[in-house]
C-alpha cells in the first residue's frame, strides 16, 4: 500500500515538468526575457468599429494585441517578437498554430485570439500556446461592453503572466498619483488616476488646494489622501466612482500620512499636535479613534502588514528618522534599521515578506527593501532625490517618484514617476501628461 | 622674469576673488542655519517675519529667539491681530516626515512667542513640509533659506 502511494507521488512530481516547459524565472533579474509572439486578435466578420468618447476604434483585435505587447515588454520578463516576422494568419493560428513556423522565429510562447464586436457587446477569446511543447496552455473567453476593450487586454496579459510565472499579474490595475504643474515655489497639485499603462488618465481634483499622498484602499475604489482645503491640512476619503469626498475624523490639528488597513475598514495616519506627531487609527464604520503610539518624537508614515497584525512606521525617537515595527495595538515597538543615514517611508509588501523604504545617506536617496526584522537590506536604486515606493499588488514591482536637481538659477526642476523590479532590474520612467509624484498602485480590479 | 611676476599677480588676483565669493556665501550661513536677509520680509520696521533652522532640527538659534522676541513685543502692541505660523522644511527629506518637521518648527516658534506673553489663541500653526520653498535652488544656501518658520498676519 505504501509503495503504491509513493509511485503515484512520483508520477505526479515527474509529470509536472512535461506540462511546463515554458516558464519564466522571476526570482532574479531577468536578463533573458522570454520570446513571445502576440498574434493580432482575429476580428470576426460582421464586427463593428468601437465608438469611445467620440473616437472610432478600428480593428480592435490589433489594438488589444498591442496593449498586451506593451504590458509584456514593460514587465521586463517577456520579449514580444515583431509582428512582421509572423507567417500564419491570426484566424488560422488561433484554431491550430503551425508550431514549426513559430519555432522558426524563436517564439517560445504564442498568444492568439479572436474578437467579435456588436453594438453593445465585445466577445473576446484567447489562447496561450507553448510553442516548444506544441501544446495549448490556456483557453479563455470573456464578454463585456465594447468600451472595456483595454481592460480585456490587461486581463489577458494577467492570465498569461500568471500561467508563465506562477504568480498573480498586475496589469489590470490603476495608479493614482499627484499631478504637478507650475513653478517649484508654488506647485499646483491635482489628484490624477490612470490605468497602469498610462491610458485613461483622469483628474479627480481641480488644483484649487494642495493635495498630497493619495493611497488606494486594497478592497474597493476608495482613496485616502491629504488635502489643504481651506488651509486646514486633513486626511480625506474620496470615492472615485461617485466623486464624494469627506474629511476623516474630527481632529483639532493636522492629520497626514494616511493608509488603509488591509481589510479596508480602518485608516491609519498621523495626527500632529503641539509639535508632536503620533499615530492613530480611525474605524470608518464605527468612527472609533484609537491612539497607537504615544511618544514625544515624530511618529509617521505607518503601514500595516498584510495580515493586519503589525505596523511599520517612521520615527525619530532615536534622534533621526528610522524605521520601527510594532504590533497593531502599539505594543512591542522594535527599531529595524541600523544602517548609516536616515530611513523613511516604510511600506509593507502585499506578500508580507518585505518592507520597502527610502534611505538617505551622504546626500543620495535610495529605494530599497528589507525583511520585516530589518535583515537582508537591498538597495535597488540611487538618485539625487526619490522616495515614496508603492507596491504592485503582486509584490514584484515598486513605483515611486524622483525629483531632479535644479541648476544655479533654480531652473530645471521636474518630478516623475518611475518603476523598478524587486530584483533591482528593469527601471522605467512612467510617462505622465504632467509632472507626477506620490504614486499609489491599486489592487487587481478584476479580483 | 617680468612675465612671471605678472602671472603671479594675476593668479593671486584670481585666488582673492575666489575667497571673496566663498566668504560672501559662508557669511550667510552659520553651520547650516541661514543668517542672511535675502528672503526675509518684515511685519513692521525692524520686526523680521521669519526664523531659520538647522537640518532636521526645530531648536531655535540665538538669532531666531531674538527675532521672535521682537515679534512678541510688536504683537503685544497689536492686540487685535491674530497670526499663522507657517513651518517649512527643505527638499532633502521625505514628504511625510517633512510635514511633521514643519509642524514641530512652527510650534517651536509659537511656544517661544507664548513665553513672551502672546496668547496661544492668537497663534495658529500650519505646516507646509517641503511644499512651499522660497528658493527653488538645489544647493545648501537655498535649503537653508527654506528651513524656516514664517509668522503671517491672519486677520
Amino acid at each position: 500500500m505504501k509503495k503504491l502511494i509513493l509511485i503515484i507521488f512520483y508520477l505526479f512530481i515527474f509529470n509536472i515538468p512535461a506540462f511546463a516547459i515554458v516558464e519564466v524565472d522571476i526570482t532574479r533579474g531577468n536578463l533573458d526575457p522570454l520570446p513571445i509572439a502576440v498574434s493580432p486578435l482575429h476580428v470576426e466578420s460582421g464586427s463593428k468599429d468601437i465608438k469611445q468618447e467620440g473616437k472610432i476604434i478600428k480593428n480592435v483585435g490589433e489594438k488589444i494585441s498591442k496593449v498586451i505587447e506593451t504590458n509584456f515588454k514593460r514587465s521586463g520578463l517577456f520579449n514580444p517578437l515583431k509582428k512582421d516576422s509572423f507567417v500564419q494568419n491570426p484566424d488560422i493560428a488561433h484554431v491550430k498554430p503551425r508550431f514549426e513556423d513559430w519555432n522558426l522565429i524563436k517564439a517560445q510562447a504564442l498568444v492568439t485570439g479572436s474578437v467579435k464586436v456588436s453594438d453593445d457587446k465585445l466577445r473576446v477569446e484567447f489562447r496561450l500556446w507553448d510553442v516548444v511543447a506544441a501544446k495549448e496552455m490556456i483557453a479563455l473567453a470573456f464578454s463585456t461592453t465594447p468600451d472595456n476593450w483595454r481592460r480585456v487586454a490587461h486581463i489577458i496579459s494577467d492570465k498569461v503572466y500568471e500561467r508563465l510565472t506562477g504568480e498573480e499579474g498586475y496589469f489590470d490595475t490603476r495608479i493614482i498619483y499627484v499631478s504637478e504643474t507650475g513653478d517649484k515655489t508654488q506647485r499646483y497639485k491635482k489628484l490624477a488616476i490612470m490605468d497602469q499603462d498610462g491610458a485613461n488618465l483622469k483628474y479627480l481634483t481641480l488644483g484649487n488646494e494642495l493635495v498630497l499622498t493619495p493611497r488606494f484602499s486594497p478592497k474597493n475604489q476608495l482613496v485616502t489622501y491629504l488635502s489643504y482645503f481651506r488651509n486646514l491640512p486633513r486626511v480625506y476619503l474620496l470615492d472615485i466612482e461617485t466623486g464624494v469626498q469627506e474629511v476623516v475624523g474630527d481632529f483639532p490639528g493636522m492629520t497626514f500620512a494616511p493608509r488603509f488597513s488591509p481589510d479596508g475598514k480602518k485608516i491609519i495616519m498621523s495626527f500632529a499636535k503641539d509639535g508632536n506627531s503620533d499615530i492613530y487609527t480611525l474605524n470608518l464604520s464605527t468612527r472609533v479613534v484609537e491612539k497607537i503610539t504615544e511618544h514625544s518624537s515624530i511618529d509617521t508614515s505607518p503601514s500595516y502588514s498584510p495580515d493586519g497584525k503589525y505596523i511599520c512606521f517612521n520615527s525619530d525617537r532615536s534622534g533621526l528618522q528610522q524605521i520601527y515595527v510594532m504590533r497593531s495595538d502599539g505594543s512591542n515597538v522594535k527599531r529595524i534599521t541600523f544602517g548609516k543615514g536616515l530611513y523613511g517611508t516604510p511600506v509593507w509588501s502585499p506578500r508580507g515578506d518585505l518592507i520597502a523604504f527610502t534611505r538617505v545617506h551622504k546626500g543620495k536617496f535610495y529605494i530599497g527593501v528589507m525583511r520585516p526584522d530589518g535583515s537582508g537590506e537591498r538597495l535597488l536604486t540611487e538618485n539625487f532625490y526619490q522616495e515614496a515606493p508603492s507596491w504592485s499588488p503582486n509584490g514584484r514591482v515598486l513605483i515611486f517618484y524622483r525629483e531632479t536637481k535644479t541648476d544655479s538659477d533654480g531652473k530645471g526642476f521636474s518630478a516623475k514617476l518611475w518603476s523598478i523590479d524587486l530584483t533591482g532590474y528593469n527601471e522605467r520612467l512612467i510617462e505622465t501628461e504632467t509632472d507626477g509624484s506620490d504614486p499609489s498602485w491599486s489592487s487587481l480590479l478584476s479580483k | 622674469m617680468n612675465f612671471k611676476r605678472v602671472l603671479i599677480v594675476v593668479l593671486a588676483g584670481i585666488a582673492l576673488t575666489a575667497c571673496a565669493t566663498q566668504s560672501k556665501k559662508a557669511g550667510q550661513m552659520q553651520s547650516d542655519v541661514y543668517t542672511g536677509s535675502d528672503t526675509v520680509e518684515f511685519l513692521a520696521t525692524g520686526v523680521k517675519d521669519r526664523v531659520f533652522f538647522a537640518t532636521n532640527k526645530s531648536t531655535l538659534t540665538t538669532a531666531a529667539r531674538d527675532t521672535l522676541r521682537k515679534q512678541a513685543a510688536w504683537m503685544r502692541k497689536k492686540a487685535k491681530l491674530t497670526f499663522t505660523i507657517e513651518g517649512h522644511a527643505d527638499e532633502r527629506g521625505t514628504r511625510e516626515y517633512n510635514l511633521a518637521l514643519g509642524e514641530r518648527r512652527a510650534n517651536s516658534a509659537k511656544d517661544y512667542l507664548m513665553t513672551y506673553g502672546i496668547s496661544g489663541s492668537r497663534l495658529s500653526v500650519l505646516s507646509y513640509g517641503k511644499e512651499r520653498p522660497v528658493n527653488s535652488g538645489s544647493n545648501p544656501l537655498a535649503w537653508s533659506q527654506n528651513r524656516r518658520s514664517v509668522t503671517v498676519k491672519a486677520n
